[in-house]
């Protein structure tokens, strides 16, 4: 059975102790922040029983999906391309190390003009995002494989197509799973800026609605929902990562 | 009987004009059959450009090398690895993603020169022959301490039943206490599958200890300084590093080898023999 972390278990429930106090002090800068019995209560009262509020959660797991998912399956190949063949990134390469320092949010308007709806403008910002991180990190973990794994593999008689395929893609795992819990938090980042930006639902529209309103609870608890999906999400990114490579269990 | 290794003015440049660098000049000396020789040498003199050569995975400026008559390398001749040569690297290179039976049964199902069951039985002989490793084949490499993993690679070498075994300072981060160890393995498994072996070393004690002869290297460009024979008899034992005989292969290869080590340092090589 799992140990309880009772060190992180009286980290939270210090900062759960340490809001209320602020809160209920109106410390500086916490006139407008609600308690987290207040928070609570709203979210048991309001959200809990509400769809709107579960279809938030949908609406941004499923714009992440969609652009994470893309974001990989166009990612991981571009990358092995960049990393096995030459004239190919001699050709494609400037342009990715162009494009790649360009931050997700300032493809926002660019994305709004092109896509045709506001929907498929956020999933392609969401898959810019972990897009960058997945190709840089297939494409040099490519270039890093072992040569002695390469030479070992020749000796032994693997033709270029064996190599590719059972010495190249498995050493790029690590990298690949490298990738995916970087662009997992990253396409979260984005996709809550996205929506506050360009959109009328998700959790990010949720939490800048609160804002808008001035309902510190909502603001609260979109915070707080953004984080546990965040969370969720990462949790089953590593179930894939141990899944993909059983022999650093 | 296989594994007749003969160099014959074997010589590498990296690269032309001012910018190239003489890695080996003129390198020749002969390996018979079932010899188990170790080349020592400082730290950039040739060592591992000669065993890649041997190997396949680079080629010669001029000379060539050949194996019982075949030629492996000539200026010309496109660099050809095989399982007749097999490798151990100085850092390893087990597939990490493979088990060890998968790793050890790699090349003979690659060349399709077994059958699975046929591979994976023979696999299970030579690893429990290599102090019980039989008992790992499920295990990943990363599960295995450093000397389980080059027993694993010295296992995976001979599953091909090569000519030629290359070793490449195959237990240069080990203690003293596992490198001795594996000394006492290697020598067992070159008395029982008598295969010809190349050992490439910076130590010299280990180079007399495991060797039938000893090839001793000059600083960069690398060239052959001294060829001694070890007539310490076999098999070997640890006590044979106190014997007198040992002590005089020993002084008169120490000063060949002390001297090129001064003559590296001088240069400014990173490392020292």
């Amino acid at each position: 059975m799992k140990r309880l972390n009772w060190r992180g278990a009286v980290s939270i429930a210090a900062f759960i102790l340490m809001w209320t106090l602020l809160a209920r002090l109106k410390a500086p800068g916490f006139a407008e922040i609600p308690d987290p019995a207040a928070v609570g209560r709203a979210f048991w009262d309001k959200y809990l029983p509400s769809a709107a509020y579960w279809r938030s959660w949908v609406v941004s797991f499923e714009r992440v999906g969609y652009g994470f998912l893309a974001s990989q399956l166009l990612g991981i190949p571009l990358g092995l391309l960049l990393g096995t063949r030459r004239v190919f990134h001699d050709v494609v390469y400037p342009v990715v190390e162009l494009l790649r320092p360009i931050p997700p949010l300032a493809w926002v308007p660019l994305s709004i003009l092109f896509w045709p709806t506001a929907e498929l403008s956020i999933v392609f910002i969401t898959f810019i995002g972990p897009f960058f991180i997945i190709v840089i990190n297939v494409h040099d973990a490519v270039r890093g494989t072992r040569k002695e794994h390469l030479w070992l593999a020749r000796s032994l008689g693997a033709s270029p197509a064996y190599i590719f395929r059972r010495i190249i893609l498995p050493s790029v795992i690590p990298a690949v799973a490298v990738g995916m819990t970087l662009g997992i938090a990253v396409a979260w980042n984005v996709v809550i800026a996205a929506e506050m930006i360009a959109s009328d639902s998700g959790l990010g529209r949720l939490t800048w609605e609160g804002y808008v309103s001035h309902t510190g609870t909502t603001v609260l608890i979109g915070m707080i929902s953004i984080g546990l999906a965040g969370y969720l999400s990462t949790l089953l990114v590593t179930y894939a990562e141990k899944r993909m490579m059983p022999w650093q269990r | 009987m296989s594994g007749a290794l003969s160099m014959r003015g074997v010589s590498k440049t990296y690269g032309s004009g001012e910018a190239s660098v003489e890695a080996l000049r003129d390198c020749s000396f002969e390996v018979r059959a079932e010899e188990f020789v170790a080349i020592v040498g400082p730290s950039g003199c040739g060592k591992t450009t000669l065993l890649n050569a041997i190997a396949g995975f680079d080629t010669v400026s001029t000379g060539e090398i050949t194996l019982d008559g075949r030629r492996l390398a000539a200026p010309g001749i496109a660099p050809r690895p095989g399982p007749d040569r097999v490798v151990v690297f100085q850092h390893g290179a087990l597939f990490p993603w493979k088990t060890v039976l998968d790793n050890v049964t790699y090349g003979p199902l690659r060349q399709k020169a077994l059958s699975r069951p046929a591979a994976e039985a023979k696999a299970l002989e030579l690893l429990r022959a290599s102090g019980g490793l039989d008992t790992t084949a499920a295990s990943y490499p990363a599960q295995l301490s450093s000397g389980m993993q080059r027993r694993v690679e010295i296992v995976r070498a001979l599953m091909n039943d090569p000519r030629l075994l290359l070793l490449d300072e195959p237990f240069r981060a080990m203690d003293g206490f596992s490198k001795a160890t594996m000394h006492q393995h290697l020598l067992d498994m070159h008395r029982r599958y008598r295969k010809t072996v190349v050992f490439i070393t910076h130590d010299l004690d280990e180079a007399i200890y495991l060797a039938d002869t000893v090839v001793v290297m000059t600083t960069r460009p690398g060239t052959v300084k001294q060829v001694i024979r070890v007539n310490l008899e076999r098999p070997r034992v640890p006590q044979m590093l106190y014997s007198r005989e040992y002590a005089e292969l020993k002084r008169s290869a120490a000063e060949s080898v002390h001297e090129e080590a001064r003559r590296a340092f001088e240069r400014g090589e990173k490392e020292q023999a």
